[in-house]
């Protein structure tokens, strides 16, 4: 026992101190930040500048009933279209012609492109007139129109044992998303670092030192736990440097502040069951891959080789992964997401994707059930693999051969 | 020390050992010889507990090989390597915890081992920043530094230059001195007849010959003699107490001839039927090598 923890100690160690993961540890909370800043920068209307738009109405419906906004006004100059466009002189201004039939195409001059949130304005309010004059022109009182049309917002509220609870869709979505995209990630780089980890032991040789100490066994746990506590330590770093990043950039723009208090306020009071869920599903799933990792690793003998045994793990991984974020989401308690959700080699990703819709208890507890009992499972058998294998030099294996080193004696 | 008994080993489709007995003394250095593919690092692999035979037994010191037994031990394997981006002083001092040394006590006896072999400024070096002779010394050093009493060598020389193969060698019969049992495997009989002395060959998953080199030797030897005299050349006649094997002139008037006694009689009368004839330069018998007995035993089975 005390050997397998020399061993994850150094397994631990080494990975920690290297540079890639201390430039990794700081880049990815720089990341966040810079993403969350993105948002709130998107999130806050950024255009700030002032537009004048001179409206050339031939049709005579429009002049007046344009209302301004708090940086776009509208002005109506008596001015011929050719003198106003020589007029037009500042950069953000902006010149509007509407040709006397309105079904020929309403033109929009400025000195410099245009963007999309200031056309759409105009569009619309044109829009509105122009409904609004046709509705008059029907018979139709507009006064009373406005009274009647509905503006339909749902507002999304749980019926908890609590009581009420406001929901956002969006965080919980947002929730399931990066609970199923985070823990494929994982899988696949921690999971390749457990195989890098094997196949250098291999190469090097130094793999018969090592089981001359200790049991091949005893390494293989060693290193998948070692790996396992590099993969948690970072995801501790980069929750708390992101935090701590927003935290101090929060003062300078309350937009990124909002964004991630938003994200934690609707975690709300389930944050402790999902965190929870999280973390038994990243570990039981990053034990159940690592060893499927490792006795990979065992069988080749270099990174180039590990292709034809690599894609029967990463397919179904893949498969769930992609059905997870495109579909799964969206049917959170369909047939197909709960047996995914079971079976222990797509259940860490389906499963993170229904936590955040709440899952029936016995559902969850037959999926970490069969996650802990599927395990169990892969770990003995990597670990049959995995003696033969790292003692196995210089021929290419099969997965023939595989079978057989699974039944070999000791 | 070590008493392997009847043991079998066999992987899909051959038979890496198949009843292979062996007593190892304590304090002895016992070479465990054979031709390449033999069953040499197959037994060495069962001995370290890396594998396990399909039937025999393995006594350490009496007791039953265990999981204990592994800290006593020391192996360096035919194919050394050590971890690549590791810094040597750490890699080492792991190795040893690894053997069941606290991290003082191995830094302790790193330090004493750097100095003897003139390595103190590499402790910080990385592995892959030493040539492949640095390299060996180092893992060397690793397989003996948790003072176990079986040291288990496959091929200790082979990477070596002639100066530190040299070294080695006086580590060895040094670590020897001091009461380590050394059991190592080679190919090359030069390094057995200086080191060993006791050896087992191996050849075809068979043990086909052990005991001490001596008792060896001398079961080989067959009353065959080199003589080299000086003076005109000796005719023989049927009197001589031996008969001619081969002869051949050498320079400046001498001559050497290779004899066989006759049945009942003794160097000693070899002497005395030649001198009243020529002045004798040498007589020597003829002990066969340790590489001749192992090719004729190889080419016998064969």
């Amino acid at each position: 026992m005390n050997k397998i923890l020399l061993i994850i100690q150094r397994e631990y160690v080494t990975r920690v101190r290297k540079k890639s993961f201390i430039i990794m540890t700081l880049l990815v909370p720089g990341l966040f930040a810079g993403m969350f800043a993105v948002i709130a920068y998107v999130a806050t209307d950024k255009d700030k500048t002032m537009h004048v738009v001179s409206v050339i109405d031939n049709s005579g419906s429009f002049k007046g009933k344009f209302h301004d906004e708090k940086f776009i006004k509208y002005a109506y100059p008596n001015q011929s279209l050719a003198s106003a466009k020589t007029a037009l002189k500042d950069e953000d201004d902006l010149l509007l012609n509407i040709p006397a039939n309105i079904k020929d195409s309403v033109q929009l001059f400025a000195r410099k492109k245009s963007t999309l949130a200031l056309a759409d304005n105009i569009q619309g309010q044109m829009n509105d007139i122009a409904m609004g004059a046709s509705l008059v022109k029907a018979g139709i009182d507009t006064a009373n129109l406005h009274k009647v049309k509905s503006n339909i917002v749902i507002k999304p509220t749980e019926l908890t044992a609590a009581g009420e609870k406001n929901t956002s869709m969006g965080a919980t979505y947002a929730l399931s998303f990066s609970g199923a995209v985070l823990i494929y990630l994982s899988l696949f780089i921690y999971g390749a670092q457990v195989m890098r980890g094997v196949i250098e032991e291999k190469t090097s040789r130094i793999i018969e030192v090592i089981v001359s100490s200790v049991k091949p066994f005893q390494l293989m746990m060693g290193k998948i736990i070692g790996v396992g506590l590099v993969g948690l330590t970072q995801f501790v770093l980069w929750i708390g440097l992101t935090a701590l990043i927003s935290h101090f950039v929060g003062h300078n723009a309350s937009g990124v502040n909002s964004a991630l208090n938003n994200f934690v306020h609707n975690l709300g009071s389930d944050a402790g069951y999902e965190l929870g869920c999280f973390l038994f599903y990243w570990i039981t799933g990053f034990l159940f891959y690592s060893a499927l990792f490792a006795a990979v690793g065992s069988a080749v003998d270099s990174e180039t080789e590990t292709q034809q045994f690599m894609f029967p793990i990463t397919l179904p991984l893949l498969f769930t992964y992609i059905l997870s974020v495109s579909y799964l989401f969206m049917v959170p308690d369909s047939p197909l997401a709960v047996w995914l959700s079971m079976i222990p080699l797509s259940a860490p990703v389906a499963m993170m994707v229904r936590i955040p819709f709440h899952v029936p208890a016995w559902q969850l507890a037959v999926s970490m059930g069969l996650m802990i009992v599927g395990f169990i499972f892969t770990t003995y058998v990597a670990a049959r693999i995995y003696r033969v294998g790292i003692l196995m030099y210089g021929k290419k294996t099969s997965y023939k051969e595989l079978v057989k080193w699974f039944f070999y004696k000791e | 020390m070590l008493s392997i008994r009847n043991i079998v080993k066999q992987y899909a489709g051959h038979t890496a050992l198949s009843d292979v007995s062996l007593e190892v003394k304590s304090g002895q250095i016992f070479g465990l010889l054979g031709p390449n593919g033999a069953g040499k690092t197959s037994l060495i692999r069962i001995i370290t507990q890396i594998t396990a035979p399909d039937s025999g037994e393995i006594y350490f010191n009496g007791e039953k090989l265990n999981q204990s037994h592994i800290d006593r031990m020391g192996y360096l394997p035919e194919e050394r390597g050590l971890y690549k981006k590791m810094e040597i002083g750490e890699q080492m001092i792991y190795l040893a915890r690894l053997k069941g040394l606290s991290r003082d006590e191995a830094t302790k006896r790193l330090k004493v081992w750097f100095q003897k072999l003139g390595m103190e400024t590499w402790w910080k070096m990385k592995i892959e920043e030493l040539s492949k002779g640095m390299q060996q010394k180092a893992q060397f050093v690793a397989t003996v530094l948790h003072e176990p009493d079986l040291i288990i060598l496959d091929e200790p020389f082979s990477g070596f230059d002639p100066v530190n193969a040299e070294i080695i060698k006086d580590e060895i019969l040094e670590l020897n001195r001091k009461g380590a049992t050394i059991l190592f495997s080679t190919h090359r009989m030069e390094s057995v007849e200086e080191l060993c002395h006791s050896i087992a060959l191996i050849n075809k998953s068979k043990k086909i010959l052990d005991g001490p080199i001596r008792d060896i030797k001398n079961s080989y030897k067959n009353e065959i003699y080199l003589v080299e005299y000086e003076g005109t050349r000796i005719s023989l006649n049927g009197s001589a107490p031996f008969e001619v094997i081969e002869e051949m002139a050498g320079v400046d008037n001498s001559h050497t001839i290779r004899l066989k006694l006759k049945a009942g009689s003794n160097s000693n009368d070899v002497l005395q039927y030649l001198i009243p004839k020529a002045r004798i330069n040498m007589l020597h018998e003829v002990i066969p090598s340790m590489n001749e007995i192992f090719i004729e035993h190889v080419n016998k089975i064969a």
